[in-house]
């Protein structure tokens, strides 16, 4: 049955309603795949049960004539920052290890009322700080993708949503959950040759996943096409009353609207994005990229987008502002770790736990968030960081003037080594530098693959759109889809 | 002004005061969250995931909680602000657990609004006076620790985190313990009469952050600026937070004198030796990184409800006791009584009513007649009568019917008031107690003709005397006639009677 | 502007994190750099714009005064609650004694 586990989101759904298969022989498949898979170390905890109690009502659901739902019999990867009701979830940090909500988090129970079934809990950069997934307590995923003549050296799978995107480009989910808060959900698309959208910021709800930055977090779909996503995403979202930033707003049939005819459509490619220290592969890439958008119809015009160089430093405020405070709660009080040293007080715990509990990155974070928040730097760092934001963001609705759509490379360059950039936090921070102005200014963005480098490494090409124009960007994607014919896929080594 | 001043070795001293008063919101539900505000139940049983903190929860307010802040704003002739916005106030406790507080630091809800104290000569309170409030903003209320129940650990209970609070700042412009007892009193009296906060200081429902400082007296000047202050944190009395401020102020004054200078810090009051010591502070305590909070958009009111707001306010503390003295004509002093708890003000209204609506007669007419009996003839007996009295026989209806038996002479104020007594005790009709336990007055003219004939004859030597002049002899009379008539008479038909025949 | 390691040190205690000499060594050349790095705000004239307060133009929605309407807001579910604490006795959480 290995050839089950080539198919996407709209094949084993149709599959299993056309009774080409059933559900369970779709989970079984990709249960076998995900434990055959270890070395890729993409799951912190397999749900094989799950995915298999999912598939089995599908099919007793189909048995009985019931309708079914978008994702019915299509088991996913859930990254590990959804709470789970009953199943272990720890945003990869040490001080979660062991942590069983007795709750779902929205979105996936938007995705298993929808049908899907869980394969299990995906790792990832530990609380999503990180673009590489080197940051888990749980050990790097390794891609599975490999640089042609780099021998067998372990490629990052980028992050922070690295499980989901090891697993999807490796065939042992057909699609997963992403959170991109400054690119985590496009940067590992674009690592792994796969696709992943952002939708607009408060169009999937956060409640239940663990925050880093509330007003940059959004959850997205990754898969293997642009309609998947689509399929997905239409799943994942909705109005949420538990979210006080939930749009509230009717949730449009992406799918039913795709459509790559872009005639009419302009399509803007921003000057700022010609940086220094981008890959001439990745430029190509970019090339490519209007060519195709051209041939699907579309205007390309120049645009400006200002304030673009300063959209990573403000990011680099606002992000660990935000995190220092939404996690002060692991403190070792009422779940996760506890680390109690021999007569300490309350304080004493926290700290100590919170040494223990944390890895170096999610620390640094932390006390970056602390500083720039702390008596006499707030006006400097963070409300200057505000005003910046602002700015980026009014760059995009100027753009609007001119534009419909953006194009521009999804990352600086491809997939690195594992290893690579890990002594060096700024020149990893500069892998989401494409994505972070997006995240910003709360737009809908999303990372298609564009074709493989010289390194036999994918590329993918980014789409930002207007607030709500989620479908803009999807019909963009699927142009570049349909021309860029991407059918590249990692070997199977491990 | 007041001219409470601190006696000092180098002279007198002014005292400075600001309260911030925390004042728990009326309401169902928490503040962000739908676990229930209810008092005294079992530990984390009113906990919801979003209150306990838990990875991935998020708030959204209660609009109960914003309406009672704004009404309550309404009350003190604040300035509402449309805008406003919620922040986080970091720092790390175990009665916290997201690691911060949700409140407002930039945006609160209510701007500057002003509350009036009365006069009260006895307590060095010469005239009425405008007490200026900055701000109120509404935030969340912390959990409980407690530390008795277990030889090594603190337990927490996380019931009351989250249920929201109105914390109302003042200006620094009460001069006296006086002046800060009645601000407190006066903000409680408002609170109760919005209904935004039951006021239930003993429950913790108020509870006050007593700043204090002192200067030489004076205008505010570069020369004599406010001095130094320190903040005695969670004073729970009026009793107490006018203890605070003369133990705060007098330590102050020995301790600049002694050459020392006072330092700004949080203190903690000690209500068994009356006197406040430092808190154990951190270093840190006073770096709270507050920023806006990202959970939460800006929260923008709208005119219908600011409408709603203002249409459902009662009539509040000054209007009506103004009213009470310019249409009921009532005295200032009752009408300040009558006018200072909901209850009170409550109970004399649905009185009043009854009573005019029994007597044909309107309420200005009765309304001293009530106002009395409100404030001591009907507390004397309840209170003479302790345990045996049920207070829920005092009903409006029985108390009136009262009313109307003294008004009309059927009963004496004696007779009113062992007719109440029985009614306290029993529940029984005033009417059929009057009846059966021959507590009626005689105002039949001819039987008092009769008797009061009988007095004057037995006493025909003070007759003459009283007719040559002696006029205090007039009580005498009326005291034979009650006696002979067990004091049933009604003494007005007798005092008529008398003065006739008497010429 | 760079921080120091005493700085750093403050920092840590502020968001209660220990940390070693060795990890204070560390952590500060690197903190700094970030910070210098990030500095590069202030060449941008802010001085026309608000900061950004709703990422999505939207206002705050308000609910209903309901006790335990959604049982993933409510309360009573003190075994929930209390499921995952490293010390939980008798309904209470327990920490380390506080003496304040
Ligand atoms: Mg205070
Ligand atoms: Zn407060």
């Amino acid at each position: 049955m290995t050839e089950l586990t080539n198919l996407g989101v709209r094949e084993i759904r149709d599959g299993v309603a056309q009774g080409d298969f059933t559900a369970r022989e779709v989970a079984e498949a990709f249960n076998a795949a995900v434990e055959a898979a270890s070395e890729l170390n993409a799951f912190i905890v397999a749900t094989p049960d799950k995915a298999l109690e999912a598939a089995d009502k599908v099919d007793a659901d189909r048995a009985a004539g019931r309708e079914l739902g978008a994702m019915a019999g299509v088991p996913i990867g859930m990254k590990d920052l959804f709470c789970t009701d009953g199943v272990q979830t720890t945003a990869a940090s040490h001080i979660l290890e062991g942590f069983v909500p007795r709750y779902e988090s929205t979105v996936s129970q938007n995705l298993w009322d929808a049908g899907a079934g869980m394969l299990g809990k995906l790792n990832l950069d530990q609380f999503a700080m990180g673009s590489s997934n080197e940051t888990s307590h749980f050990g790097n995923v390794v891609s599975p993708w490999r640089k042609s003549g780099g021998g067998n050296a372990g490629m990052s799978p980028g992050g922070s949503s690295g499980g989901s995107s090891a697993a999807v480009a490796a065939r042992i989910a057909p699609a997963a959950t992403g959170t991109d808060t400054g690119g985590s959900i496009r940067q590992p698309a674009a690592f792994t040759g796969i696709c992943g959208i952002k939708p607009t910021y408060g169009r999937c709800s956060r409640w239940g996943v663990v925050a880093f930055a509330s007003s940059l977090d959004q959850a997205g779909p990754m898969a293997r096409s642009v309609g998947d996503c689509a399929i997905m995403l239409g799943a994942m979202a909705g109005f949420d009353a538990k979210d006080s930033t939930s749009l509230q707003m009717d949730v449009p049939d992406w799918a039913a609207g795709l459509s790559a005819d872009l005639k009419g459509r302009k399509v803007g490619i921003p000057r700022e994005y010609r940086m220094d220290g981008t890959d001439e592969a990745i430029l190509e890439s970019w090339e490519q990229g209007k060519n195709w958008l051209r041939d699907a119809g579309a205007e390309i015009v120049d645009i400006s987008l200002p304030h673009t160089k300063y959209a990573l430093p403000a990011y680099y405020i606002i992000a660990p502002a935000e995190a220092s405070s939404n996690l002060a709660r692991y403190d070792g009080v009422r779940y996760g770790l506890r680390d109690l040293p021999e007569g300490a007080g309350l304080q004493d715990m926290y700290a100590a736990t919170r040494e223990e509990g944390f890895g170096d990155e999610v620390k640094r974070r932390v006390l970056i968030g602390t500083y720039v928040l702390s008596a006499g730097f707030y006006d400097a760092y963070y409300n200057q960081a505000q005003k910046v934001r602002a700015l980026v963001a009014r760059d995009f609705e100027r753009a609007w003037a001119d534009c419909d759509v953006i194009l521009a490379p999804t990352t600086p360059t491809a997939s690195f080594p594992l290893g690579d950039k890990t002594d060096d936090p700024l020149a990893m921070y500069l892998n989401d530098v494409f994505a972070v102005p997006a995240s910003l200014a709360g737009v809908p963005a999303m990372s298609v693959p564009a074709m493989l480098n010289g390194e036999g490494l994918p590329l993918g090409l980014q789409i930002v759109g207007k607030p709500f124009d989620e479908q803009g960007v999807l019909n963009a994607g699927l142009a570049i889809e349909q021309r860029a014919g991407f059918e590249a896929k990692p070997e199977t080594w491990w | 002004m007041s001219d409470y001043r601190i006696q000092g070795a180098t002279g007198e001293w002014e005292v400075v005061i600001g309260l911030e008063v925390h004042a728990q919101v009326t309401s169902n539900a928490k503040l962000f969250s739908g676990a229930s505000t209810a008092f005294g139940a079992e530990p984390n049983t009113q906990v919801s995931l979003v209150d306990a903190a838990m990875p991935g929860m998020l708030p959204v307010p209660n609009r109960e909680c914003i309406r009672q802040a704004v009404r309550t704003g309404m009350a003190i002739e604040a300035q509402i602000n449309k805008y406003s916005r919620f922040d986080r106030k970091n720092y790390f406790y175990a009665d916290l657990p997201q690691g911060y507080q949700i409140s407002q630091l930039y945006h609160p809800i209510v701007g500057e609004g002003q509350l009036t104290i009365e006069a009260d000569e006895k307590a060095g309170i010469p005239e009425d006076k405008v007490i200026g409030i900055e701000r109120i903003h509404v935030e969340q209320d912390a959990g409980k620790l407690m530390h008795d129940q277990h030889p090594t650990m603190s337990y927490v209970d996380l019931n009351r985190c989250g249920v929201a609070l109105m914390e109302i700042v003042s200006r620094p412009d009460m001069r006296s313990p006086a002046e800060a007892g009645a601000y407190v009193r006066k903000l409680r009296t408002i609170l109760r009469y919005v209904g935004s906060c039951d006021g239930n200081m003993e429950e913790g429902s108020m509870r006050a952050d007593v700043n204090v400082s002192v200067r030489r007296p004076g205008p505010i000047s570069d020369e004599n600026p406010f001095g130094t202050r320190t903040e005695t944190k969670n004073v729970n009395s009026v009793r107490f937070v006018m203890q605070v401020i003369e133990h705060e102020a007098n330590r102050q004054v020995d301790l600049i004198e002694d050459g020392g200078t006072v330092v700004q810090e949080t203190r903690l009051f000690d209500p068994n030796s009356g006197t406040t010591r430092s808190m154990r502070s951190k270093e840190d305590a006073h770096d709270y990184r507050y920023f806006p909070d990202p959970d939460l958009l800006p929260l923008e009111l709208e005119d219908s409800f600011l409408d709603e707001c203002r249409a459902s306010l009662p009539e509040l503390p000054d209007a009506k006791r103004a009213r009470y003295i310019d249409e009921l004509g009532l005295s200032d002093y009752n009408a300040s009584v009558l006018t200072a708890e909901v209850e009170t003000f409550a109970r004399f209204e649905t009185l009043l009513a009854e009573t005019a609506k029994r007597l044909g007669k309107d309420e200005k007419t009765v309304a001293t007649q009530v106002a009395n009996w409100s404030l001591s003839v009907a507390p004397g007996v309840m209170k003479s009568l302790g345990d045996e009295a049920d207070p829920s026989h005092a009903t409006a209806e029985a108390q009136a019917e009262i009313l109307r038996m003294q008004d009309a002479g059927e009963i004496s104020g004696g007779q009113a008031k062992e007719i109440y007594e029985i009614v306290l005790r029993t529940g029984r009709d005033p009417a059929e107690i009057a009846d059966t336990e021959g507590l009626k007055q005689q105002s039949d003219t001819g039987a008092i003709e009769a008797v009061i004939d009988e007095v004057l004859a037995a006493n025909a030597d003070k007759v003459e005397e009283y007719r040559g002049g002696k006029d205090k002899l007039f009580g005498f009379f009326v005291g034979q006639t009650m006696k002979a008539m067990q004091g049933k008479a009604n003494p007005a038909v007798v005092n008529q009677v008398l003065k006739a025949k008497l010429g | 502007m760079s921080i120091d390691r005493p700085t750093v040190a403050k920092i840590a205690s502020l968001a209660r994190i220990k940390m070693t000499d060795a990890e204070l060594d560390r952590m500060a050349p690197e903190l700094s750099a970030i910070l210098d790095w990030v500095e590069q705000l202030g060449e941008v004239d802010t001085s026309e714009v608000e900061p950004m307060t709703a990422v999505i133009p939207n206002t705050l929605r308000l609910r209903a005064d309901e006790v335990d309407a959604d049982p993933r807001t409510g309360g009573d579910r003190r075994d929930d609650v209390l499921a995952n604490a490293p010390v939980a006795e008798h309904g209470f959480f327990g920490v380390p004694k506080v003496i304040e």
